[in-house]
């Protein structure tokens, strides 16, 4: 777990741009119907699934996202989807596809498959995350009837986050020192550290619920600022959410390719 | 063991989001109910602990590597199961977001498998074994039981995911044995550290060990609360599983199925009609080499039988198209760097 990268992310998620201004619920729904749409291609798609790669690009390019840090996000958490999907080639040696003198199995196909799926699923939330602060993601939830309380459990979550990482970060630091570094990693000493920082977790939050009860806290987040779904909000929405319809149901990647080779 | 989004269908994921969206919108009133607003930062503070306690690594005997904990089992027991679940569901909202751990699609699968099994089985479970008052030895022996069944049942619902969502060619019984392999010892090892962690914050703030072992009298009876949800988890699941088993053996894929219920046709694509057929036939003319169709893969009885139909076709001028496209959008990807120079979070 790297709160680092997180931190990098939420950073950029408070920038300004024209992908930063959209409505966080256009913003949303529309990675819903992109995930919806790629994952529901048969299990051997696989040339159908390039173009998808767009709404990704497009909206980091929109928000200047950097995109190193989108691949090296999606490479860290790859393994276990990689390691689920590697038993296809293993398990499914039925013939694929066959180009001329090429013959690629029908295990091979389906793990592509899996991997641009995974590719494509992930960057877009990454991208979505890196383009829509925290808040009014949240805010968009609110208005799309999510539980209240749920929502003010995220808020909350959120808020300290950051803060309690590095608290735990002191106390591993404090625990490599004083016990040589890997020798003193032990459970004992580990559950030791877990009970201190839980126990300071629970002060915390009573000195939040004091300091929250005195400023008026009734059990909800006001948030100042009003969502505003505009026209641009639903020109993009339909946009994405028609242009993944479209290239779901029509070999747009075979016209291209016809297109290519010059016909 | 996030579930990706890429090993789901989305009739199985929506399945799950159902699911663990309706034990949420309950957690959710019970919480409201229940609870002072005493509680509300405490369990948003606690789902950050959940992240940083994470961060505490300590190596695991006997192997050498380094593992953390998960967090679940202690929640559940030290806030009961509503309010647990409500802050399990949000760290994982958080890790999907942030960390691109699981995906959206996969995220109501996550809530269900990492969630409402710590909580309303692994839970009950610890206070069932645990008792009032229990000793060291006893409450350490309820601790690793109520994990390892809750990880294990996590990691059998996974297995029948996948399965149901046919991405994978494994089996059941492989997977399954697989995943409880893999899940036994983080079991047993979650087990023994949150026995750990219990006993230090049990020694130092003994006023929590009404929650722990439920002999405080609560605001509006957890145990009384588990119950439901315990029977409509049980009732959604066979349900759920007769549903989408039965939809899974003779529709491989639910949206082709349901574009099928809403035209009339098995496939859009379907080559004698209106605008798709115009352009299958400009495709046919506009081809390089002639279609290389998916040779129809005989696995009967596994959920996919042979689609000899447009569905499964890959041609030479797909891969020509796709590279096309991926190269187009490696020069954008090129241009975008480029542009910007050294990327920077500013």
């Amino acid at each position: 777990m790297s709160c680092y990268e997180a931190d990098r992310l939420d950073r950029l998620a408070y920038l300004d741009s024209p992908a930063h201004r959209l409505d966080p619920r256009a913003k949303l729904l529309a990675t819903l119907a992109f995930i919806a749409a790629v994952v529901s291609f048969p299990k051997y798609e696989v040339s159908a699934l390039a173009p998808f790669v767009f709404f990704p690009l497009l909206l980091a390019a929109a928000g200047n996202v950097p995109l190193r840090l989108i691949a090296r996000r999606v490479a860290i958490v790859s393994p276990f989807a990689v390691m689920i999907g590697l038993f296809n080639p293993l398990l499914d040696r039925a013939p694929g596809l066959v180009v001329g003198p090429v013959s690629i199995s029908a295990g091979w196909l389906s793990f592509a498959s899996i991997l641009a799926r995974f590719a494509l699923t992930m960057s877009s939330v990454l991208v979505l995350t890196a383009t829509t602060s925290f808040p009014s993601l949240c805010q968009g939830l609110t208005a799309l009837r999510v539980p209240r309380a749920f929502v003010v459990q995220l808020l909350f979550l959120y808020r300290y986050l950051f803060l309690l990482a590095e608290e735990s970060g002191r106390l591993r630091r404090a625990r490599d020192l004083r016990g040589l570094g890997a020798r003193g990693r032990t459970l004992r000493v580990a559950a030791a550290a877990l009970g201190v920082l839980f126990t300071r977790t629970l002060d915390r939050a009573e000195r939040i619920y004091q300091a929250m009860t005195a400023r008026g806290f009734d059990g909800t987040i006001r948030q100042l600022r009003t969502l505003r779904f505009r026209g641009a909000d639903a020109l993009f929405l339909a946009g994405v959410a028609g242009g993944a319809v479209v290239l779901r149901l029509l070999p747009v990647t075979a016209w291209i390719g016809s297109l290519g080779a010059g016909r | 063991m996030h579930m990706a989004d890429a090993l789901l269908s989305p009739a199985v994921g929506a399945g799950c989001w159902a699911l663990s969206g309706s034990v949420l919108a309950y957690c959710a009133g019970r919480t409201r109910k229940a609870l002072d607003d005493h509680k509300v930062p405490l369990m948003g503070v606690l789902g950050a602990f959940v992240f940083a306690a994470q961060m505490i690594n300590f190596t695991i005997p006997g192997t050498g590597s380094s593992g953390h904990i998960g967090g679940g089992l202690l929640l559940a027991i030290l806030l009961g199961p509503h309010a647990a679940f409500l802050t399990i569901a949000s760290v994982l909202t958080v890790q999907s977001l942030f960390f691109a751990d699981g995906g959206l699609l996969a995220l109501g699968a996550n809530i269900f498998n990492l969630g409402a099994f710590p909580c309303f089985v692994g839970g009950p479970i610890f206070r069932a074994i645990a008792g009032t008052s229990p000793a060291t030895g006893r409450r350490t022996a309820a601790a690793v039981v109520a994990s390892v069944v809750g990880l294990e049942a996590g990691a059998m619902a996974v297995a029948v995911q996948t399965l149901l969502s046919g991405r994978s060619e494994l089996t059941f019984v492989p997977f399954a044995a697989l995943m409880g392999g893999i899940h036994l010892p983080i079991g047993i090892i979650e087990g023994l550290v949150t026995a750990a962690v219990l006993g230090y914050v049990l020694k130092v703030r003994p006023h929590l060990a009404g929650q722990a072992f439920g002999t405080a009298a609560e605001p509006s009876g957890t145990r009384r609360g588990v119950a439901p949800v315990l029977a409509f988890l049980l009732v959604a699941a066979l349900l759920g599983g007769v549903v989408v088993a039965r939809f899974a053996s003779t529709r491989p894929d639910g949206l082709e199925w349901s574009i099928g219920r809403l035209t009339g046709s098995p496939e859009l694509r379907d080559p004698d009609r209106g605008l798709s057929a115009r352009l299958a036939e400009i495709q046919r003319r506009t081809a390089v080499l002639p279609d290389y169709a998916l040779p129809a893969k005989d696995t009967e009885g596994s959920g996919h039988a042979a689609r000899p139909d447009a569905g499964q076709q890959t041609s030479l001028a797909g891969i020509l198209g796709a590279l096309l496209t991926l190269a187009l959008a490696g020069l954008l990807g090129l241009v975008m760097t480029r542009r910007r120079g050294q990327p920077s979070a500013r």
